[in-house]
């Protein structure tokens, strides 16, 4: 129990550090382009609106009605109120991505320091923003994209390989693993991530690349820090751990 | 000896793979919830971190 409880700690306090440098990165790379895309998401809103109006017969006479219930779903006030729950957003998936690559690093071996978490940040960045990235960049608000189900499939299907692939290239020395990881690291690009069917849109593409190269720079720095803070409070929250292991070993060697 | 210390290893990494697996679990729900839920809520107040950690979204 003393395992669980230590790397919850780590997790918490790495997530709730990175995840506030994350949110301050932020405000001042990735929202204020999100906001400008809202501008163009809403002035070309007949555009979304009369494709809803017209897969909305097909799907029966309760769409609309249904479809005027999701416009009124509630939404923090933009601001400050907005701001908050993005970082709240923020920290809870850190510490959701902290809890993993604690637990994936302790399966195999643990961190062995900052340098070690560090190397584990820039992999979870590697699995988890950069390969999914490659087929599905990151989207602003008013661009067109495939159903959400199929490309939350690809997403979690891909950031998956990718981490397995890492971890076969760093924790073995076989040929056949090595070559097992190319493959893995590939196939999903091979497949293909699920695409639009049309690919215009109001939103500038000057604005979108600003923001894809926002969000890498961003991610990349949060990953880093994520994982070396990981590192470093890992192996400060050990205590009760090395006792209870080695009482293990007492009752196993007797 | 040697099947002495290869048995405790394994009861080592036994213990461990409950309380690695909860955790494992816990962080993917966490993630899973703020990052993929459908709920219409949940993505209206996590929006600008799904956009901005490149999160499948709308």
């Amino acid at each position: 129990m003393s395992l669980f409880r230590n790397i919850v700690f780590t997790a918490v306090i790495a997530g709730l550090l990175s995840g506030l440098l994350l949110t301050v990165m932020q405000s001042f790379s990735t929202v204020p382009l999100i906001l400008q895309a809202e501008v163009f998401e809403n002035a070309g809103g007949e555009a979304g609106h009369s494709h809803s109006h017209d897969v909305a017969p097909a799907a029966g006479a309760a769409a609309p009605a249904d479809h005027h219930h999701e416009e009124e779903a509630w939404a923090p006030a933009d601001g400050f109120e907005r701001f908050i729950y993005t970082a709240a957003a923020n920290a809870l998936s850190a510490i959701g991505f902290g809890l993993v690559l604690v637990a994936a690093s302790e399966a195999l071996g643990g961190f062995k320091g900052w340098r070690g978490g560090l190397m584990f940040g820039i992999a979870g960045f590697l699995a988890v923003s950069l390969a999914p990235g490659l087929g599905l960049p990151p989207e602003l608000p008013g661009m067109p994209a495939a159903e959400l189900g199929p490309r939350q499939i690809w997403w979690v299907s891909t950031a998956v390989c990718t981490a397995v692939a890492l971890g076969l290239l760093a924790y073995t020395r076989s040929a056949v693993f090595a070559a097992l990881a190319i493959v893995l690291l590939v196939a999903p690009h091979l497949i293909g991530a699920p695409l639009p069917p049309s690919h215009e849109t109001a939103v500038p593409l000057e604005l979108h690349a600003r923001f894809v190269n926002a969000v890498y720079a961003t991610n990349l720095v949060f990953w880093a820090l994520l994982g070396a803070a990981c590192g470093i409070l890992r192996a400060r929250f050990r205590a009760g751990e090395e006792a209870s292991a080695g009482s293990a070993v007492k009752l196993v060697s007797r | 000896m040697v099947t002495k210390s290869a048995a405790t290893a394994v009861s080592v990494s036994t213990s461990k793979i409950i309380p690695l697996s909860m955790t494992a679990l816990m962080g993917l729900f966490i993630v899973g919830f703020v990052g993929f839920s459908h709920l219409e809520v949940v993505h209206n107040a996590a929006h600008d971190t799904r956009h901005s950690l490149a999160f499948p979204c709308h």
